[in-house]
Order: C-alpha cells, then structure tokens, then sequence
C-alpha cells in the first residue's frame, strides 16, 4: 500500500500554508503591506494600544477591504471543501460535487429570487436583505439536494450514474430559471446578478460575512462528529445499519449541512465551482480516506486553496480583477477529467 | 440467538416467504439452502430489520428486532451481505477496524481483536494492503473479518448472518472460512449461513433449513434433510447420497 503521511505532519503542514496564504492575502494587492504594518494594523483593530502613526493607511485597507475578504475566502472555502466531504459521504462516491449535483444551482437559484424578487417587491429592511439572500440560497440548495437524493434512489440504493444525471437536469433547469430573472432584472440587480454567477470575493463586507462564519462554525463543528458514522456509510447503507448507525437521521444530516454550507457560500462569494470535488480528493491522495483525518484536513485545505485562488484572480490581471469562480473551474475541471482519466485504469 | 414464528414477507405483491419458523440456538450452524430466487437473501433480509415482514414476527433474545437500539443491536447481530461496494482506499485495518464501531472497547483492544478476526478469516497477511488492491475472495474474507471483529470473540449471545460467504473463494478457503465460523460457533455465537455447495453444508452445519419458492421445505439435521428425494423434490437434481468415508457426514454425488 501507497505509504500515507501522518496526520500530525499533515496538519502542520496545512496550518503552515494556511498562514502563508492568511499573510500574502493581506499583504499583497494594488498596495502591498509588509509584514510587521500588518500586524500592527491586525493587533490595533484587536484593540491593543498601539502608535498610530504611519498606519493610517494600513489600517483602513487591513480593516475594510483585505480583513473581510480573507476571512470570506477562508469560510467559503473552508465549507465548501466540508460539504464536498459530505457529498461524497452521502452519494458514496468520490465524484460527487455540490455544484455536479445541482445544489450550487439551487442555491443560486434561490440567491437570483431574492435578489431580483427582493428588487421588485422593495420595502425590504436594508438590514435584513442580506439575511433574506443566505435564506433563498439555503433554500433553493436544500430543495435541490433533496430532490436529486430522492430522484437517485431505487430499491432503497442510491444509484450514483441517475443522481448525476438528474443533478445535470436540476443544474439546466437552475440555469434556465436564473437566465429568465436575469433577462427580467433591470440594470442594477444584472449586475449582482451576474456576479454571482461568476463568483467573487470581491466586495467582502462584515455584513455578508456573519451569516456564513456563523454556518461555517456550526458546519464545522457538527461533521467531525459523524466522522466515524461516514466511514461506516461508505460501506453501504445496510452495512452501516448494522453497525448500529443512524442511517437516515445521518443522511438528514449531511443534506441538511451541504444545502446549509452551500447555500450560505454561495449568497456570500457567488458560483465558485471544484472545490468541493478537488480539495477532499488531493487530501485522500495524501492521507487516506479516514473521515476523522479527512474532514479536519479539508477544512483547511479549502480555505487555503481558495485564498491561493483568489490571490491568482487578483494578481494574474491587476489592476483588473477575474471573477474567481473562473480561476477555480480552470484548475479544477482538468483535474476532474484527469480523475475520471485515472480512475478507467 | 433468534427466533423466527410465522414469518411471511411481500416483496411488491408477491408472496416471498411463506410461514417460516426457526429457532437459531447459542452454539448452531444452521445452513439455508434453496435454488435461486427461493428466498433465502429475502429471509436473511428480514431476519436483520432490513425487510419487514408482513406477518410473523423475528425476535432476537426475545426481544423484538425493530425495539433494539441501533448500537446495542450492533452488539449482538452482524450480517456479511453477498457483496459490498466500499469504493474508497481504505486500508484493510481500517475496514475491519469498522466492525469495532458498536462497542467501544478501546484502541488497544480493538487492534488485538482486529488481528484475531483477520487471521481466523485467514486475511491477515493482507493488513497493510489497500481494500481497492484486492480480488474479490480476499474482500470477501476481509469482509467476514469483520463482521468476526463485530462480534468478536463470539461468545453467547452473539447472532452472525452469512449470506453465501464462499462465493467468490478457492476451495482451500471456503473450507478456512466455514470453519472460522465453525470454531465461532463452537465458542457460543448463533450462525446462520446461506450457502449452495451441498457438501460444505453438510459438513460444517449443524441443521439445515432446505426453502423452496418461499416455504419450509425441510428443518432438520444434514443427514435428515440431505436426501435424494428432498433434493430432487427441490433442486431437481438426481443425487446419490453416502457418508463420508472418515468423517461421516452425509456426502453428495451427482448423478
């Protein structure tokens, strides 16, 4: 057997690249901050009582731009990768993906009503419409996922080949849906639409980012309990029964936290494709499948992958900056196709 | 040890098993034989909670099957189904360290009966190996070191389901195999065993449940339910029967 590396190295090395990408997310951009201007800035915003002078303009970009966009990468990334994790648990089956089984689509879907009906029926409170936005994501993502679940059973077996398929229905049938409210959308709401088709984490703000960090903590903290009941699933549905798992209570679970964790990622940060397929699939390569390993390790190699990602969709073109669903889909279909590649042999 | 009165299960509107009664004992081998399409993998599914029955009733030391709680069920009952599709590279530690998920007994213990349960299934020399890098007969035997690691040591009180677990495997393994479960037995654990090679049944089990489309064909000792007439009655074969000439178990030979 291919010799694994052990989790203590694994998570070291994660947490170390984790931080480099933390520290190049905010120091690098059109201004580049040095190290010790960021963690003064970071330790001023904490409150400690530090000299302001000459960090005016560090802190101002730390605080308002670069701060909430590292941690929106960081969640987003972080939950994605969790719910690919779940996905693959769920379906049983390393190629399942929260955007290949249309849950991203729901999601969308349910963001585009929000947005476009939210601009139609107006009156809605400045403050809540961001909450509304996260609530149609979640919705639209945990429809979908229900439906393509029930769609791919027969016989009390998950068929993987019809959940796909339906799952590409159910992705159209999104798109349809969200292209008829683009073409109703005026010219305002086109333009949030579009961006979250394309995703972004562009325009980060504290506001867009509570309901996420709050999905993402409590994301993060239900899975590795059910670590040990994913293992017993990949086994099959049965044999987890026998084992003495709570096979429907777990699959409730794992739907319920993809369309939670989708959901709210994609009302945050847009369309961001593949990391929910890649990041479980390299943490595998290098340690195994244990889910008591791999749900820990995905957590913080999406967050890292997606803050490399949109370093990439801020800096490949600057000053202009490429949407970062864009970035993530050219790395992450080729290693789809390469997977599919590897797995014929 | 489980008990069986009155069982009859639908499948769709067809009748599947009709007034099927056992009684499977601390200690017993009970062999279940059929042709194809007789039931046997539908009277296994209802003898572990997977199909409900639509009459009767399966008690599992004396206590309703659906009333167990899942963990404590665990503890007592493991099923090796006909085939598994574990798709992912787990290590064949890590598969049969699954069948310890019900009990809890400690990572130290759990290693020592892991090893116990692959070398009774005679698998341990694949420990290391990747699940994904085996044949079909060396999964088999990991799966049964599992359900063994399951119940391990097997003691009084213990149920094993075995839905034909020779299938895939050499003859020099189905024999490791159904005396792995023999031995399992002998320590006090319940087994009952789908099987087809008529003499591996009539080696190793102690009773036979001969089914035939859904019915109680026969429920007795090999020697009583291993008879020309029971066999062509059920499988349609012609066979003559002898003992085996040292150990004395009825032997089968076609015609």
């Amino acid at each position: 057997m291919k010799q694994r590396v052990q989790p203590r190295t694994l998570f070291i090395c994660l947490t170390f690249l984790c931080l480099l990408a933390v520290w190049l997310s905010l120091a690098l951009g059109p201004v580049s901050l040095p190290l010790t201007d960021i963690l003064r800035a970071g330790l001023r915003l904490l409150g400690m009582p530090i000299d302001r002078t000459g960090l005016e303009q560090a802190e101002l970009i730390l605080g308002q731009i670069r701060l909430p966009r590292t941690l929106l990468g960081l969640a987003v990334g972080a939950v994605l990768a969790l719910s690919g994790v779940a996905m693959q648990g769920l379906f049983r089956n390393p190629l399942a993906d929260p955007g290949l089984v249309g849950v991203a689509s729901g999601a969308a879907l349910g963001a585009a009503v929000a947005i476009v009906g939210g601009a139609w029926l107006g009156g809605i409170p400045e403050w809540f419409a961001p909450y509304l936005l996260s609530l149609c994501a979640f919705i639209g993502g945990l429809g979908v996922t229900a439906l393509v679940y029930r769609l791919g059973r027969r016989n009390g077996q998950t068929d993987v080949a019809t959940m796909l398929l339906a799952g590409i229905a159910m992705t159209a049938l999104g798109g349809s849906a969200v292209g008829l409210f683009t073409y109703l959308a005026d010219d305002a709401t086109l333009r949030t639409l579009t961006f979250w088709n394309l995703g972004s984490l562009n325009g980060a703000s504290y506001e867009r980012l509570w309901p996420l960090l709050l999905v993402a903590l409590g994301v993060t903290l239900w899975l590795p309990r059910r670590a040990q009941a994913l293992n017993a699933l990949l086994l099959g549905e049965s044999e987890a029964r026998h084992l003495g798992i709570d096979v429907e209570g777990l699959k409730r679970e794992l739907v319920f936290c993809t369309a939670l964790g989708v959901g709210a990622a994609v009302a945050a940060a847009g369309l961001i494709g593949f990391i929910g397929l890649v990041v479980p699939h390299l943490v595998r390569l290098v340690a195994g499948p244990d889910h008591r390993v791999l749900l820990p390790a995905s957590l913080l190699a999406g967050g890292t992958l997606l803050l490399f990602a949109d370093l990439v969709a801020r800096l490949a073109l600057a000053p202009a900056e490429l949407p970062i669903g864009i970035v993530t889909a050219f790395i992450g279909a080729p290693f789809f196709l390469f997977l599919l590649v590897r797995r014929g042999r | 040890m489980l008990e069986v009165k009155g069982l009859s299960l639908k499948r769709g509107s067809t009748e599947v098993l009709h007034g099927i009664d056992l009684h499977l004992r601390p200690g017993q081998v009970l062999g279940v034989l059929g042709p194809n399409g007789a039931g046997k993998s539908s009277l296994l599914g209802a003898l572990c909670g997977e199909l409900a029955p639509s009459q009767g009733h399966v008690l599992l030391q004396g206590r309703a099957l659906a009333h167990w709680p899942g963990q404590e069920r665990a503890r007592r009952l493991a099923v090796l189904p006909q085939v598994s599709s574990l798709g992912f590279a787990f290590s064949v530690e890590e598969v049969v360290g699954l069948g310890r998920l019900p009990h809890g007994s400690g990572q130290q213990r759990d290693r020592e009966i892991v090893e116990a349960a692959l070398k009774a299934a005679d698998a341990w020399h694949l420990v290391e190996r990747s699940y994904l890098a085996l044949s079909g007969g060396e999964r088999q035997r990991v799966h049964l070191a599992r359900v063994l690691a399951q119940l391990w040591p097997g003691e009084e009180g213990a149920t094993l389901l075995l839905d034909e677990p020779t299938s895939a495997l050499d003859p020099l393994h189905q024999h490791t195999t159904l005396q792995a479960v023999r031995s399992f037995a002998d320590r006090g654990a319940a087994v009952l065993v789908i099987l087809h090679d008529l003499n591996l049944a009539a080696r190793y089990c102690d009773a036979i449940l001969l089914l035939e489309q859904g019915r109680s064909h026969a429920l007795d000792t090999p020697a009583r339910v291993l008879t020309p007439q029971a066999l062509k009655a059920v499988f349609g074969i012609d066979v003559l029967v002898q003992a085996h000439p040292e150990r004395g178990h009825p032997l089968i030979i076609t015609r």
